[in-house]
């Protein structure tokens, strides 16, 4: 689809040893390049919190690599308007198919289509899991536990988020003492004193949402200016997506980036094990050789090319010997509670949730339900705001132009809630094929009882303190966000489809590396969760290049 | 929502921020380059028809007047919704999502349309057109209410035509209008520059000014 913006969706750009410099209009940084018949060490398939993570980090370490992204490589800087339908371009619009007893909404709800993935669009909120749910089966009795230490993740976490100068508060208020953010926290907008304001009242604690804008300058990057429309791409490159971040440092280390570039499918060879992805770019399927292959589609098409992969040694789809590819997606339970405050908000301005509770993450007590949910203060853009309203109140006529009229004055609480993994919860390829023939994929899920006693506990508590801050006229609505799991890691090959490090219990050059390793879904936005275990896995997988033990 | 009795009329709306033109920033540093060409291109380009067939146009045209009513406007400043509709549909747009079970986009706008007209003869002995406007009104609302003949719908479920097409994709046309933007208040485009003041009752002297407040909205508490 092309725009009149740019033909970033026409025609390649990481091509003749440049690519893109996102810092600068019509500039370029140089890039290193790979010939197609020669095997690199590592080909990795998306650009997002797991693969440009892992590119740079690989490549830093010496490693040839070759990282591949479906979507277009952008310059936020002349590329991005102040427009939601302009700004469709970056979700992952292809069609695919939704079912189940809840079936998810997907495209622009969780689905990136860029160089630097979601991340492009997603809406910063930089948390990190509760200690307790990497141990989730054993500390607190339902899920699985995760094959990391939290003591290990949260090293990780510290440097994912100086990797990304998360701006942040001095004191968090939930779980063990952190390290302060590397960026002083932003000043909290008129949508976050709401909550700050019910939850006083409340007695219930709160704080500033750790956020991945800059609150200062950062080498070509300005602070953030409150434009708001962090959710459909930073125009001024103050958030700080992979884009700006890990994508430029892969490139500095010499890596290579193919935008534009669909893998269709990972070639194994005589012995069992990968020998490269054949993908296609520029209207015609080509082949890249690799010693190893990682794969960081998320969670759908992730599952999507292990399974059209398979091959006569590995009929059910590669990493598939415990037949749990695509199995156990999660997602978060994203509903909200609305209301119409007396005084002007104008949530359209600053990140829009730059407000954050956890208290049903770390509070045990009272609770009717497994798993934790935060929630956050709101800012939707008048199309999503609008579409959420319609679709779940139905109102139309002249009364939907009025309910409209008080978006300077509505203020909201989101929350992002913690859905058990199931394995009937799962991504398979249809018979249908898309444009490329490659099998469209198709989603199963159904919430179960624990999930929706946690929406009813969430609504009830969400709704008391929106009342307490003074809202009026309040509303519920129900939707989902994230996606989480599909390819669980584990230490048992059994119930797991790859080990700690990524890599696959069934062929050793082959890892994945992306929020659909996620045993459980944790009840905070998962972003932070992926970049620190990709750097986890990067150290990982360095160390083991170092001792001879990789392909 | 129930369906209003349609005796009661509903009073029309009326915009809180009369005074704002959020083209009025065009030359200012609230625009960049891409928002100014998107902005233009969405002005001066309305799609022309072709997709649905002449009639089938002019009823949708009759469907959106009701779920977005803008009577204040002359014919040369109202939001087209219904030509962006049928462009999607001419360019067999996805949106990222197809419903397990459920027909694509373009046989469930058919069928939707389709089924709106039926549902009229059926109830009015008449067409959607040739109905009043609390008639018009209170079909649609008795469609979001379930009370539609399935039979109308060619195996569509009416409701999820309703609410998941035809509502969602009017108000994401519709609210990416700046006319729209100017309606509600909302600041518009925001780059480079982008806000200062950010706390409640304040605001910056590039935003909307609420000259006085929003209506009440019938049925919230």
């Amino acid at each position: 689809m092309s725009t009149v913006v740019s033909d970033a969706q026409e025609r390649i750009r990481a091509t003749g040893g440049r690519a893109p410099n996102v810092f600068r209009r019509g500039e370029w940084v140089p890039m290193k390049q790979y010939p197609e018949n020669e095997a690199v060490d590592f080909v990795i398939v998306g650009t997002g919190c797991g693969g440009s993570v892992l590119a740079a980090q690989l490549a830093e370490a010496g490693h040839s690599v070759v990282a591949f992204d479906a979507g277009a490589f952008y310059r936020p800087l002349e590329d991005f308007a102040s427009d939601e339908r302009e700004q469709e371009k970056l979700y992952w619009l292809d069609e695919r198919i939704s079912g189940g007893d809840h079936p998810i909404e997907l495209g622009s709800n969780n689905s990136g289509k860029a160089v630097g993935g979601s991340t492009v669009h997603f809406q910063m909120v930089a948390l990190r899991f509760r200690p307790e749910w990497f141990t989730s089966r054993t500390s607190l009795g339902y899920g699985h536990d995760w094959p990391v230490d939290w003591r290990e993740m949260w090293s990780y976490y510290a440097k994912a988020e100086d990797a990304m100068k998360i701006a942040g508060p001095i004191r968090y208020p939930w779980g063990p003492k952190r390290g302060r953010y590397p960026y002083r926290e932003h000043e909290l907008s008129a949508s976050a004193l709401v909550l700050a304001k019910g939850a006083e009242a409340m007695g219930v604690k709160w704080c500033g949402t750790p956020t991945a804008s800059l609150s200062a300058p950062r080498g070509e990057a300005h602070p953030c200016v409150y434009r708001g429309f962090c959710k459909i791409g930073c125009a001024t490159n103050a958030k700080q997506s992979m884009l700006v971040t890990f994508v430029s440092k892969a490139l500095k280390h010499g890596a290579e980036i193919r935008d534009l570039a669909m893998v269709g499918r990972i070639e194994v060879g005589p012995d069992g094990r990968a020998t490269g992805v054949h993908y296609h770019r520029e209207g015609e399927w080509r082949f890249q050789k690799a010693r190893n292959v990682v794969v960081s589609g998320y969670s759908i098409e992730t599952p999507r090319l292990l399974l059209n992969s398979a091959c006569p040694a590995h009929p059910d789809g590669l990493a598939n010997s415990s037949g749990l590819v695509g199995k156990n997606l999660m997602v978060h339970v994203n509903d909200a509670v609305w209301g119409i405050m007396e005084e002007e908000i104008r949530w359209y301005k600053g990140p829009p949730s730059l407000a954050v509770c956890e208290h049903w993450n770390y509070e045990d007590e009272g609770k009717d339900f497994d798993g934790g949910y935060a929630f956050m203060s709101q800012g939707p853009l008048p199309t999503d705001f609008a579409t959420s309203l319609v679709s779940n109140e139905g109102v139309f006529g002249h009364e939907l132009r009025k309910w409209m009229s008080h978006y300077n004055h509505m203020a909201g609480l989101k929350m992002v809630g913690e859905t058990m993994p199931q394995e009937t919860n799962r991504v398979e390829l249809s018979d249908e094929t898309d444009a490329l023939g490659l099998p469209i994929p198709k989603v199963s899920f159904s919430y179960c009882e624990n999930d929706r006693k946690m929406a009813k506990h969430a609504e009830r508590f969400q709704g008391e303190m929106l009342r307490a801050a003074g809202a009026k006229s309040l509303y519920h609505t129900s939707s989902t966000a994230h996606l989480m799991g599909g390819c669980r890691m584990g230490d048992d090959p059994a119930s797991s489809v790859v080990d700690a490090a990524g890599r696959s219990f069934d062929i050793d050059n082959l890892f994945v590396c992306d929020g659909s390793l996620f045993p459980t879904a944790g009840g905070v936005n998962p972003s932070m969760t992926i970049v620190a275990n990709s750097l986890r896995i990067a150290d990982r997988i360095i160390a083991m290049a170092r001792r001879g033990d990789l392909h | 929502m129930a369906p209003a009795d349609p005796a009661i009329r509903t009073t029309p709306f009326e915009t809180p921020y009369p005074d704002y033109d959020v083209l009025g920033k065009w030359d200012s540093v609230s625009f960049n380059d891409a928002t100014r060409r998107v902005v233009a291109d969405r002005l001066q380009n309305v799609p022309e028809r072709r997709f649905f067939d002449e009639p089938t146009f002019a009823l949708l045209r009759a469907v959106i007047d009701v779920v977005l009513p803008q009577p204040e406007r002359a014919e040369r400043d109202r939001i087209p919704v219904e030509a962006w509709i049928d462009a999607m549909l001419y360019e067999n747009r996805s949106d990222g999502t197809r419903y397990a079970g459920a027909p694509g986009k373009r046989a469930a706008w058919t069928a939707g349309l389709a089924g709106i007209e039926h549902e009229a003869h059926r109830r009015h002995e008449k067409g959607f057109r040739a109905l009043s406007a609390d008639e018009r009104h209170f079909l649609l609302a008795c469609i979001d209410a379930g009370e539609a003949d399935p039979a109308a719908f060619d195996g569509i479920d009416a409701k999820s035509f309703f609410r998941g097409h035809l509502l969602k994709e009017s108000v994401k046309i519709y609210y990416a209008h700046p006319f729209a933007w100017n309606e509600i208040g909302f600041g518009g485009p925001a780059a480079p520059r982008g806000y200062l003041r950010l706390g409640p009752d304040d605001r910056d002297p590039w935003e909307a000014r609420e000259a006085k407040m929003p209506q009440k909205i019938r049925g919230l508490p």
